[in-house]
């Protein structure tokens, strides 16, 4: 990979850290268009409560981090290197099992 | 727009499954062909960067927020095969690990927002591009129409499976309205910000856009789509 490639690679998973990890902290906490409807359609007490909801990233925050910014700062973080990481593997097998119509380049 | 469980009842929940499944197996297969060993880390990023982005929820009415669903540029940026597998990448994790979006309910928000609002918003995006002129400012324009509508487009999509299936007795025609008229204010949200992401990567890494300027215009997934080679 040439230099210039790298520098873009590196750029973009930055800002997706940055995001995540950082800019999340000023999110509008209001609820998104669905729970909004669901809220105002009387519907929204049928969500269930999720089967994971006790897992440590649960809800975007870091089970035992008390700093409420740090918490949801580290599961952000968290979350874009295992989307990362989940996603290469997923496209690499993917691609692997598709060779044949295109070779590698 | 991530449906919790619950909402939906359990036949309708499992048939969105088999759905997603056999969408996303089709859309890996296509996208195992087509995809270059240069896009396969673009592909991871853009997973990533989508995963971030939908940690961004910008307010859009009183007490009603959004946030990007990435769609539209999943299938831009790597194309609408890998976008599909991009998405269901990014509501996986946010189903098995963040407890964000119900795990019964992942078949449903797989066929919301990767098939109907990535595949769905290719297919506007292709549309668009046929009239637009053939350079950036044409794909930017494109990509954040494409975008912009896909959100509805995908609130549309749930308003239908909740008519199948929904587990409340509401009033479904103010359910629709209700759906897509929020969801228009925020598909001008992601409309903006799918131009500016799409317009930035054009600038930067042109070489690295799929469907950009130049791009060869193949016939809608599934329709002849046998015959397009990588």
């Amino acid at each position: 990979m040439t230099r210039r490639g790298r520098g873009f690679w590196a750029a973009a998973v930055a800002l997706a850290l940055l995001l995540a990890g950082v800019v999340s902290w000023y999110a509008s906490t209001s609820p998104d268009g669905l729970e909004r409807v669901a809220e105002d359609h009387g519907f929204v007490d049928r969500a269930e409560d999720h089967l994971l909801d006790d897992s440590p990233l649960a809800g975007y925050g870091v089970e035992g981090v008390d700093d409420e910014r740090l918490s949801g700062g580290l599961a952000g973080v968290a979350g874009v290197l295992v989307t990362l990481a989940v996603g290469a593997v997923v496209f690499r097998l993917v691609r692997r099992r598709g060779r044949g119509a295109t070779g590698a380049p | 727009m991530h449906i919790p469980d619950g909402f939906v009842d359990a036949p309708t929940s499992a048939v969105a499954g088999v759905v997603a499944a056999g969408s996303v197996a089709v859309a890996a297969r296509r996208c195992g062909e087509q995809l270059g060993e240069r896009q396969v880390p673009l592909a991871a990023v853009t997973a990533a960067f989508i995963f971030a982005a939908q940690m961004l929820n910008f307010p859009v009415a009183a007490g009603t927020s959004g946030h990007l669903l990435g769609g539209v540029l999943a299938a831009v940026l790597v194309g609408p095969w890998a976008g599909v597998v991009c998405i269901t990448v990014v509501l996986a994790v946010q189903a098995l690990l963040f407890a964000d979006g119900g795990l019964t309910a992942l078949g449903l928000n797989v066929v919301n927002l990767a098939v109907v609002g990535c595949l769905g918003g290719w297919l506007v995006y292709r549309a668009l591009r046929a009239v637009l002129p053939d350079r950036a400012a044409g794909v930017e324009l494109a990509a954040g129409l494409a975008a912009f509508a896909s959100v509805p487009l995908a609130a549309a999509a749930f308003v239908l499976e909740f008519a199948v299936g929904g587990t409340a007795d509401v009033d479904l025609g103010r359910v629709l309205a209700a759906m897509v008229g929020t969801h228009v204010l925020i598909g001008v949200g992601e409309g903006v910000l799918t131009a500016l992401v799409v317009g930035a990567v054009l600038r930067a890494r042109p070489d690295l856009v799929r469907d950009g300027p130049g791009a060869p215009h193949p016939p809608a997934p599934g329709v002849g789509a046998e015959e397009v080679p990588g």
